[in-house]
């Protein structure tokens, strides 16, 4: 029987080959040769949402880093999110001019998304809140992902007592609702500031990666590649780290995008509630949270905030989902009409050589 | 089984046991309960106010041995006499409210779960069916969208387009504006003309079909000012049985099992026949157990029409009326509370703006069962959209995944090679199987959004357990937040079970005891 795709080097010249040209050949064609990293590399590279998604909210997050500055470092943006400036536009509206929104020709002026009722630079605070939603994302990333990635590969690898009480610690941990625990963790810890915030969030929401990751060791830690890794006399340290860490790493990954969107919406959750970041730092939760009474008398300081927000946990969400098909073994590409035509030109080449 | 429950149970009790433990020595450091109390100008007065708090909260006691306090009060419950301490806001028994907000939080978040569970798992099973079709990107776009989107943002948006410009539109007279009735036109034909399989004219016809049915529908309630006075009578109801019964039948046993399309039209003309009667009862009073009561009737008349029909497969008949019989009880009901809408929205209390931005029930409304059916409806419906647009993005992708890792599986290949009908392959042998991990997420997320009716809570201001929690943490108050934490940490528990449960009973590879 002809392997689809891989040319049958043991039949005779003068066989007719008939090209099976179905999706796995094609997708079998296309990773001849490739190392896996080179594989998912590519599938991801492939996704158009997850492509777009990842320009936008590096976009983004250089527009907030460099307009406002970071700490000391001055920004190109005239104002700062204290600044108190003269409303330009009676009741602060946007300065922004779009020909689409009716206006005549483009200008961003002076405060394209409007000043409140101190005169605050609506753009510049939200600029500020997306460098706080940055720090929550930078944290969880890190501190969760190694938690629940340490927790996870411990308890399942050494099983019995390290599994039961690392396991009991997550079931603990697992029912109490995160927003509850980390309203309340933040407030004992009298977190007011971005990073004792998202310190906190990161101390708790490590327990679903952890649970999923052990399941993997679970599973990976009785097959023939480990075993024979240990009879060469590897250490349990290399045998985590070198031979079962790199097969989860897609569980890993795509768990941590998902995290992450989880992680932002509960940032702005709880300074929305007035239990994260308080004032004078800015949050979008909590920018929505002081203007959610403006929306018929200053609609764009309410509007502004929730869609930054919209835009980076959509990103996060699609970059999560172009991972998880990167990452997906079995998952298939639908072929165009033209890729199969091609294919079915090659393949005979390819058995000739 | 039994011995296993039971072990879950004691496993369950410590968790919850270690949980509170750690949430209450939190809490206790969580702000000072005295900050107020310092703030009293008058010496005297303040002196009184710390000694009374102290004696009140125990707070000369070290929180770790406070803690056995509030569990001594706590376990009080197993004899029917709980003891959660005195709330500092109200200066009450923590206790004597907490059944009734418990029951307002549940009816926020039952009705939400319970939705978007079903609409979550239909849209996933149709994406699954039609993979990387438009329709399933288009779907997978605006899930993503509703997921990202926070609650409270939604709901001010909600308030503001859905509430108080659908109750000026009311109060306008209720004239559906032309691009509207286009709108929803073009949306019927769309969702009509992707959701079909097969040729091009039939997709073009089927989506007309519904464009045009759509579009008759929305005209004939803007002429007829509908919306003011709704309701659906006789005929509505006969055809609306007629549909049930072919779409019930469709889908659990196709339309060619004759026997239980017979019993589907069957039960459908003895919900029509009993429609009339059914006022006078409705008429003279109502409750929600007698409701109940008559849904259980109805399952039973309509399972008792399906043995009676019999057929090949009796029980698959039984099943059909019943699911007819449930369908078609909802219609009436639904019929009966149009009928209230009129009385409803023009009391006295409401004027004319039914639908409501804030609270869980209006004050000062009198009426009978159907009028406040219907406040508890306006009320619902906002906090309702926004929970389900939320979570419905996590149940789409997840029955997506899982049916589409059904549907790759060697059995279904083998119940279509034997020649069964896509019908059954996809309702018998695929779906049931792809429910199996969405059972456990469900319940899972039953605990999670509890918690998250903080933010609900907070946005319409119900007030109820989430407020409790809110307004507590907010005030250094102490018992509320414990009590919020304790009926969440149990829910959630209590659900983690269930869910393992389910899980052995859905799919008999898993033995529960095994281990």
């Amino acid at each position: 029987m002809t392997t689809p795709g891989i040319p049958d080097l043991q039949h005779t010249p003068g066989d007719e080959l008939v090209p099976d040209t179905d999706e796995a050949t094609l997708e079998q064609k296309e990773t001849v040769g490739l190392s896996q990293a080179q594989i998912v590399r590519r599938r991801f590279f492939r996704h158009k949402g997850a492509m777009i998604s990842l320009i936008v909210l590096l976009a983004v997050l250089v527009l907030s880093v460099t307009s406002i500055g970071i700490g000391p470092i001055p920004g190109w943006w005239q104002w700062t999110p204290y600044d108190r400036p003269l409303p330009q536009n009676p009741r602060g509206e946007p300065t922004l001019n779009l020909p689409i929104f009716g206006g005549d020709g483009f200008a961003i002026g002076d405060h394209p998304m409007g000043q409140d009722e101190t005169g605050r630079d609506l753009f510049a605070a939200i600029m500020r809140g997306i460098q706080n939603t940055m720090v929550v994302i930078i944290v969880l990333a890190i501190l969760s992902t190694t938690l629940g990635v340490v927790v996870g590969a411990v308890s399942g690898y050494f099983g019995g007592w390290w599994d039961a009480v690392l396991m009991r610690l997550t079931d603990i941990i697992i029912i109490i609702p995160v927003i509850l625990i980390t309203a309340v963790a933040g407030y004992a810890l009298g977190a007011s500031g971005v990073l004792t915030v998202a310190i906190v969030m990161g101390l708790f929401l490590w327990v679903g990666l952890a649970r999923l990751v052990r399941a993997e060791f679970l599973a990976l830690r009785e097959r023939e590649f480990v075993d024979a890794a240990r009879v060469a006399g590897a250490s349990s340290a290399r045998i985590i780290f070198k031979h079962i860490l790199p097969n989860s790493v897609g569980v890993i990954v795509v768990n941590m995008t998902l995290l992450l969107g989880a992680g932002i919406l509960t940032e702005v959750a709880l300074s929305f509630l007035g239990f994260g970041i308080r004032p004078p730092d800015i949050s979008l939760g909590s920018l929505i949270s002081q203007y959610s009474g403006a929306l018929t008398t200053r609609p764009w300081l309410f509007v502004w905030p929730g869609v930054f927000i919209i835009i980076i946990v959509l990103c996060i969400q699609f970059i999560g989902d172009g991972l998880r098909d990167a990452f997906d073994p079995r998952q298939k590409r639908i072929p165009k009409q033209k890729d199969l035509k091609e294919a079915e030109v090659d393949i005979p080449a390819d058995g000739q050589s | 089984m039994a011995m296993y429950i039971v072990r879950r149970l004691i496993a369950g009790f410590f968790v919850v046991l270690g949980a509170s433990f750690i949430v209450y020595i939190l809490v206790s450091n969580a702000g000072d309960p005295l900050e107020k109390a310092f703030g009293i100008q008058d010496p005297v007065a303040r002196q009184q106010a710390i000694t009374t708090l102290t004696n009140t909260l125990n707070l000369d006691v070290n929180p770790v041995l406070r803690y056995f306090l509030w569990l001594k009060g706590v376990a009080g419950c197993a004899i029917g006499q709980c003891d959660f301490g005195i709330s500092l806001t109200t200066n009450q028994p923590v206790a004597d409210d907490l059944v009734g907000r418990i029951l307002i939080t549940l009816k926020l978040v039952l009705a939400a779960s319970v939705l978007a569970v079903m609409i979550g798992i239909a849209i996933g099973i149709i994406t699954a069916l039609r993979q990387y079709s438009g329709f399933d990107y288009t779907v997978t776009f605006f899930t993503f969208l509703f997921f990202s989107l926070p609650v409270f943002f939604v709901a001010v948006l909600l308030k503001e387009f859905v509430a108080i410009q659908f109750n000026d539109f009311l109060v306008s007279g209720a004239y559906i504006p032309w691009w509207f009735i286009w709108l929803v036109t073009i949306i019927a034909f769309s969702v009509g003309y992707s959701l079909i399989g097969g040729s091009q004219p039939r997709r073009l016809l089927f989506g007309g079909a519904g464009a045009l049915i759509v579009f008759g529908i929305v005209y004939y309630m803007s002429v007829t000012q509908w919306l003011l006075d709704p309701g659906l009578g006789p005929i509505v109801i006969a055809l609306a049985g007629l549909g049930i019964a072919l779409g019930v039948t469709e889908l659990s046993a196709g339309i060619k099992n004759k026997k239980a399309l017979n019993t589907a039209l069957t039960t459908a003309a003895v919900g029509l026949a009993l429609w009339y009667p059914l006022q006078f009862l409705f008429y003279e009073g109502m409750s929600l157990l007698l409701l109940l009561a008559l849904a259980a009737v109805a399952l039973a008349v309509g399972a008792g029409i399906g043995y009676l029909w019999g057929g090949d497969d009796r029980a698959l008949s039984a099943r059909t009326g019943a699911l007819t019989a449930l369908v078609m009880s909802s219609v009436i009901f639904l019929d009966r509370s149009m009928q209230a809408w009129n009385a409803y929205s023009s009391d006295s209390a409401i004027r004319g703006r039914p639908i409501k931005t804030i609270g869980d029930s209006q004050a000062g409304l009198e009426g009978d069962f159907w009028i406040h059916s219907v406040d508890l409806f306006t009320h619902l419906l906002l906090p309702t959209i926004a929970l389900i647009l939320i979570s419905l993005a996590s149940y789409t992708r997840y029955t997506r995944a899982s049916m589409l890792e059904v549907l790759n599986q060697d059995y279904i290949r083998t119940a279509r090679a034997k020649g069964l009908t896509e019908r059954t392959v996809i309702m018998r042998h695929a779906f049931r199987n792809a429910l199996i991990p969405l059972a456990t997420i469900v319940a899972f997320d039953i605990g999670q959004l509890l918690g998250g009716a903080v933010i609900t809570e907070t946005v319409f201001q119900w007030d109820a357990m989430g407020r409790l929690f809110q307004q507590g943490l907010l005030n250094n108050d102490p018992n509320p937040v414990m009590a919020f934490f304790l009926v969440v940490a149990v829910i959630a528990v209590l659900f983690n079970i269930i869910a393992d449960l389910l899980y052995a009973v859905l799919d008999p590879r898993i033995r529960v005891g095994s281990t």
